[in-house]
């Protein structure tokens, strides 16, 4: 089995490590660029697939220079043999439709200068963007089948299927069991577990994690840059002046009011007390019913 | 179930427990080629396991840890004992005999160690050497029972995997071998066939302890007491010095301890307080780890032929820890035990009778004399006289009486007595009596001791702050322990025998409580297992349905 995992760098939205200016605009230099969380799940898959059949993981992503440190952060966490970044300069600003067309360049440039490719993962939309759109774009541009929210997974490598359990969120939620050809493209749901339940692959996992130590170290050594030139893209296409998207204004989504109430009690004024037994009384009577 | 055993996964062998056992088990079957998965229950090896801890290599031993591991003492113990010492106490009157030459017979060496730091080591050595033949050590794994097929063991089940099939099946899963009971072959039913060990690391630094127990750094003290400082209770107390902390801990007969409704916390802290140790503290106490485990004692509970069809029963699991008199010796014997089993597989490996390799481990445990270390013929007999209740009681007057002063008061007395307690054989004798362990310490030390004028200002911490101390990654909503009877005389024992609970305390696994049911007033046992530290105390004490947690759930020690 062949598969890439795309992912992608985003602002780290954590508490303390997120900057604002007084506008509530996101200060993007002075915030920390992570792995896009939902990214994870995505990875996860794909490290599944490599410890239950073998085969080989590339991790793929589109961005800055700086995004390196993201593709070492999955090699570091899934094991992933090499790292794909399609950079450029004429790849700026682009909205989810140019990203979708780079990327869909970046796996055909791949198809035809490295291998043949089983399965794409990608992630269930980014902590910045959460349009959720790239990953099916990118599978459209692709004309590949895509199953999206895939919770469990199994591929029969012999008759080139997989089958997934898709999370199909209604009035009530339902997993969904939909079987598809290879090469396809998977989306992962937040709710995606992988799972060993084998002596072997735990020990293939132990063993992948050794290996993984040093390749890791020494990172740009398995590290191929793309630029728009090596994907073959017209820069009319790409970027900015590729994405029809415009945004007009960002607003900062103000903090919704807290609904519980606080009332200060002076633990040394002696009716403190009897007001807080006057306030809960109601509650004692409610449980004693 | 009849399992079709055909499509489980299958390894030629399955060590249970990456403890020094375990380990030795596994490194020795890679040797001889053979393909060796390690399920550890641990997040880490060694994150489960406590001991006093002094590891021996014993010169008569076919197998010590140093023979099997290149290194270990040099990476992963702490300081050798080069000085061993027994205090006799009575209040605060010390009587001190240098044990050295007992300790000295049939030794190679012996370091201190913290488990932690030893069998995580271990397990790195281990996976390296088993990898190479097939196989590898697996952490967070819990093995939970035998796979039977057609009334034959034939692998295992676990938690967290599916089943696994194997030839060999070591269990080296510890003190509470839920295999072993599996198996029939060992039972959590004599209070008499065991000891309860509660011990602290404290930090003391290194230097420090050069200074105060006069060591070079590569040098180490073993020190034991004895007298009436426990409350009567059978017993004693240990302190070990490691490189930069020291092991001090209290053993006693679990069967003393339910009699004298003792609480295992303050026996440590009787022992931690006496001013004998705080000249070893200078007033500074930093407790890094409590700890508590249940010790088997072979005398009674080693078993003799331990295995049944494709498995053997190795270290605690087989209840094979020696302890007599101030001897005490537990790792070594795993560690001869599991390269054993292990060349007995070696030699029958494709014999048709699943019971052959366990056979032959139980004429290797014979020929290399390791049983008749466990189970001495000598204590047998001495104990047929010794431990009759008759005549305790007739050499407990004698003791008492003016004649016992007047026999070990004498200075010819005294010189004797250091000779006895430094000879083998007479301490592979001793009963398990209140007088070896109480009533001969106090009075030597009233009669040749001397008298300690400080005062102890330490004050170990509280069992809520022990507790609270402790790592734990708790299985929520998923109790290892069920207790089947909640009344006080079925489970009662457990408030007090429990390391982690207490009488009026309100934060530990066992607590008594007044019930009120249909007009009457009761007193109910209950049980939360989140402080649990999994020594297995209770489910020898009280009516309990006991399992380990799941892997990687439960308490983390990191000292050990």
């Amino acid at each position: 089995m062949r598969s890439i995992v795309l992912t992608k760098g985003v602002p780290d939205f954590s508490e303390g490590a997120v900057s604002f200016d007084e506008e509530g605009h996101l200060e993007r230099g002075k915030t920390p660029t992570v792995m896009n969380p939902n990214d994870e799940f995505a990875l996860q898959a794909a490290l599944q697939t490599k410890i239950r059949h073998g085969g080989h993981v590339s991790g793929m992503s589109m961005g800055p220079p700086g995004y390196a440190e993201v593709l070492q952060g999955a090699m570091e966490t899934v094991y992933t043999d090499d790292s794909y970044l399609l950079s450029d300069r004429e790849l700026a600003a682009s909205d989810t439709w140019a990203t979708a067309i780079t990327l869909s360049a970046g796996l055909e440039t791949y198809q035809e200068e490295v291998a043949d490719i089983d399965i794409v993962f990608a992630g269930f939309k980014t902590a910045d963007g959460e349009t959720g759109q790239t990953g099916p774009q990118t599978c459209w541009a692709m004309d590949w089948p895509i199953v999206t929210h895939v919770v469990a997974l199994d591929i029969d490598p012999d008759e080139r299927t997989l089958r997934a359990k898709r999370l199909v969120e209604g009035d009530v939620d339902e997993i969904e069991t939909v079987e598809a050809p290879l090469p396809c493209f998977v989306v992962t749901d937040p709710e995606f577990e992988p799972t060993y339940r084998t002596a072997s692959q735990r020990l293939t996992r132990k063993r992948l994690r050794a290996e993984t130590e040093e390749r890791a170290a020494d990172h740009d050594d398995h590290l191929t840059t793309w630029d728009h030139a090596d994907l073959n893209l017209d820069p009319d296409y790409i970027g900015l002046d590729g994405s029809p998207t415009i945004v007009s204004s960002v607003d900062p989504i103000p903090k919704a009011p807290s609904e519980r109430e606080a009332t200060m009690i002076d633990p040394d004024a002696g009716d403190g007390m009897g007001e807080v037994l006057e306030e809960i009384q109601p509650y004692a009577a409610e449980a004693d019913d | 179930m009849a399992a079709a055993t055909d499509d489980y996964e299958h390894y030629e062998a399955i060590v249970v427990g990456c403890g020094p056992g375990g380990a030795a088990a596994a490194a020795r079957l890679a040797d001889h080629g053979v393909e060796t998965l390690v399920l550890e229950r641990g997040t880490e090896a060694g994150s489960k396991n406590v001991s006093g801890g002094l590891i021996y290599g014993e010169e008569s031993a076919p197998y010590t840890l140093a023979d099997l591991f290149d290194g270990v003492r040099e990476a992963a113990t702490e300081r050798p004992v080069t000085d061993y010492y027994i205090h006799n106490v009575a209040g605060n009157s010390v009587k001190t005999y240098d044990l050295t030459d007992l300790h000295e017979h049939d030794t190679d060496w012996c370091d201190a160690v913290l488990r932690r730091e030893l069998d995580s080591w271990l397990e790195r050595r281990v996976h390296e050497k088993t990898s190479e033949t097939g196989g590898g050590v697996l952490t967070n794994v819990r093995v939970n029972g035998l796979l039977e097929s057609d009334g034959e063991i034939v692998g295992v089940t676990c938690d967290e995997l599916e089943p696994i099939t194997a030839d060999l099946i070591v269990a080296a899963d510890g003190v509470n071998s839920e295999l072993a009971r599996e198996a029939g072959l060992m039972d959590w039913e004599e209070p008499e066939e065991w000891f309860q060990g509660v011990k602290a690391v404290v930090d003391v630094d290194p230097d420090a302890i050069d200074d105060r127990f006069d060591l070079d750094p590569d040098e180490g003290a073993a020190h034991l007491f004895s007298g009436d400082l426990f409350d009567d209770v059978r017993g004693g107390g240990f302190l070990y010095t490691n490189e930069d902390s020291l092991s001090i801990g209290t053993v006693f007969h679990l069967d003393s301890l339910l009699e004298r409704e003792a609480e295992p916390h303050e026996l440590l802290d009787a022992l931690l307080t006496h001013p004998l140790l705080a000249g070893w503290f200078e007033n500074e106490y930093d407790e890094r780890e409590y700890a508590a485990k249940l010790v088997p004692d072979s005398k009674k509970a080693a078993h003799r032929e331990p295995y049944r069809d494709r498995l053997v029963l190795v270290g605690d699991a087989a209840g094979q820890m020696q302890a007599q008199g101030p001897i005490i010796k537990g790792m070594n014997h795993a560690v001869t035990a599991g390269a054993l089993a292990a060349d007995a597989f070696a030699v029958t490996r494709g014999n048709a009778d699943p019971a052959a390799a366990g056979r032959r481990y139980t004429k290797l445990l014979e020929d290399s004399g390791t049983m008749a270390k466990l189970r001495p013929r000598r204590y047998d007999l001495a104990r047929a006289v010794g431990e009759r209740e008759g005549v305790t009681s007739a050499v407990e007057r004698v003791l008492e009486s003016p004649l016992g002063s007047l026999a070990v008061g004498n200075p010819i007395a005294d010189r004797l007595l250091e000779r006895a307690y430094n000879s083998p054989f007479l301490v592979s004798m001793l009963p398990d009596t209140k007088t070896g362990y109480v009533s001969l310490p106090t009075l030597i030390a009233e009669e040749h001791g001397k008298t300690i004028h400080w005062e102890s200002e330490i004050e170990p911490p509280t069992l809520e702050e022990r507790i609270g101390d402790l790592t734990y990654d708790t299985d929520v909503g998923n109790p290892h322990i069920e207790l089947l009877d909640q009344s006080l005389d079925a489970s009662g024992a457990a408030v007090t025998a429990c390391p982690v609970s207490a009488e009026d305390f309100g934060g530990g696994c066992y607590r008594s409580e007044a019930v009120k049911t249909n007009g009457t007033e009761e007193t109910l046992v209950s049980l939360d297992t989140q402080p649990c530290v999994e020594c297995g105390t209770c489910a020898v004490v009280a009516d309990t349905e006991w399992e380990h947690p799941r892997g990687g759930k439960g308490v983390e020690y990191r000292e050990g």
